[in-house]
């Protein structure tokens, strides 16, 4: 087997990513997802659709939720993103994570990092939400196992947990 | 054996997943997510016809592309596949014909996508298009092109059965009435794409896959077969799950594809399915025609049902033969009714395969007895729940003219449940313009008895390891799609030893490590996987009995176990902990394993002499009723549900927790089916190939689901347990119907209720007054 005949050509960029800084090669094409999953191996960002269609592999970019399967890389260079993995720090789990771990909000799991971090954006701009706030703010999340119930459940309860911390 | 019911973490608590930290942390690797420097990416040339015979493929200028490491086409897949032994007709590279827009034709790997997709491009194949059938209708019509050679009228199975005489019932009824009632075609839109990494094994020339599967299994016979190499030569992983309904269940062309490209490229193949891919491997639910006839004594009781049901089922027999039985062997069991009669027809059309979805074969059916029998208790002027309590079960244990057993009928208690949680005799007919109530019962096998591979095996396998360090591996090949089938296992194994749920560690779904398993479908692994983990956790209690006896001095059946301590009954001897227990039980023996194993008794296996009996034979049913509350916007038509109350008949449950999470699941996805789903092809191109085009309802139109919970502890069941996530689906969709009846005044005979149907009704009814 040969090489192939084409090589896209790459640049480095850096990106901070949960707290750290990473400097990797990329081409200004590369998607946002793919940088994570691929070069940093953060798998825990999922792709569920064909773009931006399931909001699986939502993550944070300063603090706001966005789509990684839509985003370049090369836009969110040198600012802060956060993942999944970046949530539970040294071997707690957040509020959220607790909480959809304790009321089922997670069955298969696949829609979860997605969920999470539309959840988290959401209890850092408004710890205390609503049924229908909550709704408002995972409406680009699909997840096809739980009917969502237990989901809101669980954001709710993590509103509580952390109000209760403060 | 009576569960303690307040252990954290045994049967009966509230328990979560024991892989849930794995999943809210990002831990969790799915079949996507696993690492593979280096591997070879591979990707499928699809039919851009819906049905053609292919005269010619040229692979040349792909295979010479720099960069390209294996090029596959039919001719090296001589051997067909099929999910049922007796059906097998699916090539997982096209040979001489493509019968649905999407059907595999050549596979490459190559180094790179784009290396890939130019290879793809590089493949030429000559067709000659033939006719092409979207319809059951259009593909029976005579003189029809047949898809398949032995099906010239293009009918894969009729099925023509009578259980007492349905004309004397009629003949007999105050009151017959026939409607007919459609259902399109719906997907299960399980939120992980498909994938299979396959690894070629060169020590035994063969492959190691990991993949998105619910059945292993198949997965790993399938790929033997049509790789034409040994099942000792296949290894078959499945990681974590990302949601299945029934789409899994069977092996699907990409898992031999990729298998395939392996062993060519003699590499690691990474083959990664679109979310169009995914809707195009398909497998759903397909759509149904079905002409419901019901006789009903004044009084309400049915003295007849007669049902004719027609499915579209795409281009492969797949799971047809089963679906289309089940369409008529579930409407025994749930009522008494003495006479039931059942044609129907499993139609080939040019569309991707169907499959087996949630509440497989038997949902529409069930929908359309549930809206027909509220209809006319209506004319007669009887309540919706008055005419179900007149059609129960006489008595338990029941035996139904399909021979399954009854022993176990919580549904008289879900309908007091919903009746009294929504206000139903207070609120029924008097609710608020534009909303409206409505009710629906249904049921579901606790796993189909019958395994389709006869074998003579167990239906399950639960093996146990303990070893120096005390702690417990239970080994199992069930797999686990996210309903929490080590959870589960793990909570009976815990609860028969008396230990703490962390001291159990699951591995499940690896065939070079854990005992087959017939695969999560049927909903059958709740009862026989955790009857074979409670068989082996009473093995490996016995030898950790017998050591504790010895190190005490005393006789087995004098010693107790109790958060984790064996001791004395009565005696004044302090206890062994666990781990000197452990350490007992391995002097001169070393690391212990035993195994469990559960056989649904023969006579759960349906009745030989009725004709496709082994269909829905089972050893309980889980029951539900459900009310939900609707309304319509009367402009444009739009239905939204705003509350469901559902009680759903689980035998034990085993954890509340989770039977809640799947109730609410099962209730939703049939709420989707009711309200916005729907595949739709215009001449084989596939419109809904995508999660906007094919509408799951998102949380923004998702109502509360409020769960009961009744436990009519079934006598054969894990600590009486019995299915929880499937019998509850079909309810919803005549219950919305009928809120919808009320709410807006118009009847809708067509799933799914859209607002198109709607307002097209509407106007109808305005044009009439």
């Amino acid at each position: 087997m040969e090489n192939p005949e084409v090589f896209v050509s790459k640049r480095v960029m850096r990106l901070t990513v949960n707290g750290r800084m990473h400097e990797f090669a990329a081409s200004d094409a590369a998607l946002l997802l793919d940088v994570l999953r691929e070069t940093l191996a953060l798998t825990g960002t999922k792709q569920g659709c064909d773009g931006g269609e399931c909001g699986a592999c939502t993550v944070l970019v300063d603090g706001r939720p966005r789509l990684a399967c839509s985003t370049l890389a090369v836009q969110v260079e040198g600012r802060s993103v956060e993942t999944i993995e970046g949530q539970a720090r040294q071997g707690r789990l957040t509020p959220l994570q607790q909480a959809f771990h304790d009321k089922l909000g997670a069955q298969c799991g696949y829609c979860t990092p997605g969920m999470v971090m539309a959840s988290e954006a959401l209890l850092r701009a408004n710890p205390d939400p609503s049924a229908d706030e909550i709704k408002a703010a995972l409406a680009g999340n699909l997840c096809r196992c739980t009917g969502y119930v237990k989901i809101i459940e669980s954001v709710q309860a993590a509103a509580a947990a952390a109000r209760g911390a403060r | 054996m009576k569960p303690r019911m307040t252990r954290p973490g045994g049967i009966g608590v509230r328990t979560p997943l024991i892989d849930g930290i794995d999943k809210v942390t990002g831990r969790a690797r799915y079949t996507a997510d696993i690492a593979a420097p280096g591997a070879l990416v591979g990707r499928i040339l699809r039919s851009p016809h819906a049905h053609a015979r292919i005269l010619a493929i040229d692979t040349s200028a792909a295979e010479a592309l720099p960069g390209v490491a294996a090029v596959c086409t039919g001719e090296e897949t001589p051997v067909p596949f099929g999910v049922l032994p007796i059906a097998e007709n699916e090539y997982p590279l096209a040979r001489e014909k493509v019968r649905y827009r999407g059907d595999p034709v050549a596979a490459v790997a190559a180094v790179d996508e784009a290396t890939a997709e130019r290879a793809l491009a590089l493949i030429r194949v000559e067709y000659e298009p033939l006719p092409a059938y979207m319809t059951a209708k259009a593909a029976m019509k005579a003189g029809a092109v047949a898809i398949h050679d032995d099906k010239p009228d293009n009918v894969l199975r009729e099925v023509h059965a009578e259980f007492g005489d349905s004309a004397a019932g009629f003949a007999a009824a105050d009151l017959v009435r026939e409607q007919t009632f459609t259902f399109a075609e719906v997907n299960h839109a399980h939120m992980e794409l498909n994938a299979t990494l396959a690894e070629y094994d060169m020590e035994r020339d063969g492959v190691t896959l990991h993949t998105t599967t619910q059945v292993p299994y198949y997965v790993h016979l399938k790929v033997a077969a049509c790789l034409q190499i040994q099942e000792s030569q296949v290894r078959v992983i499945k990681p974590f799950l990302g949601g299945g309904f029934g789409a899994r269940t069977e092996c699907l062309h990409f898992e031999i594809i990729a298998a395939l490209l392996a062993r060519k490229a003699r590499g690691t193949v990474r083959l990664l399915q679109t979310r169009e891919e995914t809707f195009i491997a398909h497998r759903g639910r397909p759509w149904t025609l079905v002409k419901m006839k019901i006789g009903l004594k004044r009084d309400g009781r049915i003295t007849a049902l007669a049902l004719e049901a027609t499915q579209a089922g795409g281009a492969y027999a797949g799971y047809g033969i089963i679906t289309i039985l089940y369409t008529g062997a579930l409407m025994h069991g749930i009522y008494d009714i003495p006479a039931i009669k059942h044609d129907a027809r499993r139609v080939y059309t040019n569309t991707p395969p169907c499959g087996a979805q949630r509440g497989h074969g038997t949902v529409d059916t069930r929908a359309a007895f549930e809206a027909l029998l509220t209809d006319m208790a209506a004319e007669l002027g009887l309540d919706a729940v008055a005419v179900r309590q007149q059609n129960l079960l006489a008595q338990i244990p029941y035996r139904t003219a399909y021979a399954q057993n009854v022993l176990s009928y919580g549904l008289p208690e879900c309908l007091e449940k919903v009746k009294a949680a929504s206000g139903w005799s207070e609120r029924k007919g008097r609710m608020p313009p534009g909303r409206g109530l409505g009710l629906g019962c249904s049921h579901f096998v606790s796993g189909t008895s019958t395994p389709k591979h006869w074998t003579g095996e167990p239906h399950a396998t639960v093996q146990l390891r303990l070893d120096f360090d005390g702690g417990v591996t239970l080994l199992t090949g069930a797999a686990d799609i996210g309903q929490g089938s080590s959870t589960m296992a793990a909570q009976c194994a815990a609860e028969v030893l008396d230990t703490a749920l962390s001291r159990i560690r699951v591995i499940s779904s690896d065939s070079a490590v854990t005992p087959k398993d017939n695969g999560s479908y049927s909903s059958r692994v709740t009862f026989m996987v955790g009857r074979a983990s409670v068989a082996a956790a009473q093995e490996l209690k016995v030898l950790l009995v017998k050591a504790a006896a010895g190190r005490l001095k005393a006789a087995p059946e004098d010693i107790e176990v109790r958060d984790e301590v064996f001791f004395v009954r009565d005696g004044p001897q302090a206890g062994l902990s666990w781990i000197e227990t452990v350490r007992a039980a391995m002097v001169d023996c070393g690391a212990v394993t035993v195994k469990g194993t559960y056989t649904c008794p023969i006579e759960f296996q349906g009745d030989k002499k009725i004709r496709g009996s082994a269909i829905g034979a089972t050893m309980g049913f889980c029951y539900a009723a459900q009310v939900v509350e609707a309304s319509v916007d009367e402009l444009t038509g739009r239905v939204t549900a705003h509350k469901v109350w559902v009680a759903a008949d689980v035998g034990r449950a085993l954890n509340p927790l989770a039977v809640e999470g799947q109730t609410q699941g099962g209730v939703w996805m049939g709420l989707g089916q009711a309200l916005s789903e729907a595949t739709e092809y215009d001449d084989g191109r596939m419109m809904h190939g995508n999660l906007l085009d094919y509408r799951v309802p998102t949380i923004v139109e998702s109502p509360d689901i409020e769960v009961f919970i009744v436990e009519s502890i079934d006598p054969n069941g894990p600590f009486g347990a019995k299915e929880a996530s499937e019998g509850m689906l079909a309810g919803i969709l005549p219950a919305l119907r009928e809120a919808v009846q009320e709410a807006a005044g118009v009847t809708c005979n067509s799933f799914p209720i859209g607002p198109g149907q709607v307002v097209e009704l509407l106007d109808k009814k305005g044009a009439a007054r």
